[in-house]
């Protein structure tokens, strides 16, 4: 049972790419550090679908595989809001889902970011406002950056992430 | 069963599939339920519309032989306000019927289930989003939400776990409440509708050719199947040929898509059971696999790729072959994961007998798509109702009896290969010539069909368009309808640990059913 298993691996490789250089970081340890400066540990980030069509959580997952290894940098999706410093948003927020999104950003510690990925999350896109959807993210909570695509691609979204860490350098009031 | 059997006065549609549509009295909306139910026929969908101010018309197909479908409207006099309920007949309606008075505000007479089920009280409850009367852009000044009745289970020991809408990791929003005693599940009812978007009252912002878009974006994981039943609901109404090469293209899309969805799938399968290892080799291949979607198809999934009329872009002579060295590649892969998979004692141990769905249950209940397949029901639309380029690739249909985790899994393996062996001789026959239709805006008015089976099950559309070019109507009907109250079923005995697998082995849309 091991052997074809370990074959496989041992076949496979390490298959991560660098990441982004858009920010002009592209090390890996570097991020890593960088990440470390800002929030004094790693970045956790807790993911709420707000009414997306999946697209986008697609794409979220996506930055889970070998390719983007998200973990290596040290950012990982959590499951308690309690835990996580960032919060990311996908889909217009729908009337039905406004409440839990709202509560689930209510859990989390300051100082936190909010990041809208996709353009449903940023102005409701192509389901725009409605008896059922409210539109974008921020017509419920103060959001950092968006992410625009639809939905965007992973790389896409990985340089996001960074770029919100990087500049939410400026706690927001009462915080 | 024959349709003429039914003794109803039906016209045959030009569809590329079998469909017969007739109007019926009430008298004959519960006698024909009854009869396609007794002759172990299928409901594939039902709707509400109003088509001029108050006037309402309830329509339903039926599947009432392995691909011949019918379609029923019944008429609402002014003033009605209900019709008969057939949910006795077929347990799918239920919650379909649900979302009629939720939307439209017509009562199921003698339907034992009134909850509302896509409203949660975030708007009026005398507001109807899909009556004439409304836009569709008014904006509630309540939010609250209501306190749901869920049903209850007494005794000792018994206590409740809810579970959402907000889950631990990346899914989509939906709550799940699970009635325990100790580990093991006596109980699971579903509530659902947190993503709804309010979908069909915005196609009617929407003019014909436009709405494929909206269409393609309903359930982000099937959006080709749903963009292909929508564009072939359209082309019927406006009796476009399509060309045959897009045709061919729009295939090679489709098993690109159920590919890349089964890969995704047997790796969270895998990794449910604590089998991290295939996420990892799985989401690898998937990764792989949208890249050259990227390259080819100018989307990762594939969005917009078909639009009414053909296709948006040709795949050219070096396009193909880069899909012909693909499937090579990843078929070798897949073989020998799957060796990893069948060999692997603990991956075995959780996959066999967990979340059973014995044949019975799902012909009773009405399970559809992939999952019925892995319960018994060999049922597919590109077999049962084939339409162009199926018509030529004679697909074999892969099918289990156990009805298990194990049996999901392995007829996605199946279908894996299956749809491989297709895109090959899609790509190896693929004729020459236009990708797309010259396009015009408008055309007749009229109301059509599109069924397409997508990785899921068949996305069918029923689309009316209106003289100047606009959607009256359109309802798109996901598979996971029939096929989510199923799943409060098949956790029944197995304990609360192995939901998230079994929840997984079906890999339902909430996006697609929320609406």
């Amino acid at each position: 049972m091991m052997w074809p298993l370990i074959r496989q691996i041992a076949k496979v490789g390490i298959a991560t790419e660098k990441p982004p250089a858009a920010q002009a970081h592209s090390d890996p340890g570097r991020i890593h550090d960088e990440i470390l400066k800002i929030l004094g540990r790693a970045l956790t980030i807790r993911e709420v679908d707000a009414g997306s069509c999946n697209g986008c959580e697609l794409e979220l997952s996506a930055l889970g595989n070998v390719y983007y290894n998200l973990e290596g940098l040290g950012i990982k999706f959590v499951a308690s809001p309690r835990h996580a410093d960032m919060l990311l948003v996908t889909g217009p927020v729908s009337r039905n889902m406004s409440r839990a999104l709202a509560v689930t950003d209510e859990a989390m510690p300051a100082p936190k970011i909010v990041v809208a990925v996709g353009d449903c999350a940023i102005n409701g896109g192509i389901f725009g406002e409605s008896y059922a959807s409210l539109g974008g993210v921020a017509k419920v909570l103060t959001v950092d950056l968006g992410i625009p695509g639809c939905p965007p691609e992973p790389i896409v979204i990985l340089e996001g992430i960074l770029t919100a860490v990087r500049y939410r350098l400026k706690p927001r009031s009462g915080e | 069963m024959d349709i003429n059997d039914l003794e109803l006065n039906v016209t045959v549609m030009p569809t590329p599939f079998p469909l017969s549509r007739g109007e019926v009295t009430p008298d004959e909306w519960v006698s024909t339920a009854l009869a396609i139910a007794e002759n172990h026929g299928r409901l594939v969908t039902l709707w509400g519309s109003e088509k001029r101010k108050g006037q309402f018309v309830i329509s339903a197909v039926y599947d009432i032989d392995g691909g011949k479908l019918l379609w029923l409207d019944l008429p609402i006099p002014k003033g009605v306000g209900k019709y008969p309920d057939i949910s006795t007949f077929f347990p799918a309606a239920t919650r379909m019927q649900r979302v009629i008075k939720d939307l439209l505000g017509l009562d199921a007479e003698g339907a034992s289930d009134n909850r509302p089920w896509l409203s949660h009280g975030a708007w009026p409850e005398n507001y109807f989003p899909l009556r004439k009367e409304n836009t569709g852009h008014e904006t509630p000044s309540q939010d609250q939400v209501d306190d749901y009745q869920f049903v209850s289970v007494a005794g000792e020991g018994v206590h409740e776990i809810a579970v959402g809408p907000v889950h631990a990791g990346i899914i989509e929003p939906g709550h799940f409440r699970f009635s325990v005693v100790g580990e093991k599940t006596l109980r699971l009812e579903e509530r659902l509708g947190y993503t709804h978007k309010g979908v069909d009252k915005a196609f009617e912002n929407f003019s014909a050719v436009d709405g494929y878009q909206l269409a393609g974006r309903m359930s982000g994981d099937s959006t080709v199947a749903y963009s292909w039943s929508y564009c072939m609901s359209l082309e019927n109404i406006w009796k476009w040929n399509v060309p045959k090469r897009a045709l061919w293209l729009r295939a090679v899309a489709l098993e690109r898509e159920r590919i890349a969805n089964h890969l995704g799938d047997l790796g969270a399968i895998g990794n449910d059971a604590g089998f991290a290892f295939g996420l990892s080799q799985f989401m690898r291949l998937r990764e792989d696999w949208l890249r050259l979607n990227k390259s080819l198809f100018a989307h990762r999934l594939m969005m917009d790729y078909i639009c009414p009329g053909g296709v948006e872009r040709d795949i050219d002579r070096e396009g193909l072959t880069q899909i012909l060295s693909q499937c090579h590649e990843v078929e070798s892969e897949v073989r020998s994961l799957q060796g990893i998979y069948d060999d692997h004692s603990g991956l075995q141990d959780r996959f066999l007998t967990t979340g059973t769905v014995s044949n019975e249950l799902a012909m009773t209940l009405g399970l559809t798509g992939l999952a019925g397949r892995a319960s018994g029901i060999a049922h597919d639309v590109r077999v049962n109702a084939a339409s162009e380029p199926y018509t030529d690739l004679l697909v074999n249909v892969s099918t289990r009896v156990s009805g298990d985790v194990a049996a999901r899994v392995d007829v996605r393996f199946d279908e894996v290969f299956e749809s491989l062996r297709l895109i090959r001789y899609l790509v190896d026959n693929m004729p020459e010539g236009a990708i797309r239709k010259e396009f015009v805006r408008r055309g007749p008015v009229g109301s059509s069909a599109g069924w397409i089976e997508g990785w899921r099950g068949g996305i069918f559309t029923a689309l009316d368009v209106d003289s100047t070019g606009q959607v009256a109507r359109c309802h798109i009907h996901d598979p996971s309808w029939q096929n989510w109250p199923v799943i409060e079923y098949a956790v029944i005995g197995d304990i609360v640990p192995d939901f998230p697998l079994i929840n997984k082995s079906f890999n339902l849309s909430y996006s697609g059913h929320d609406r």
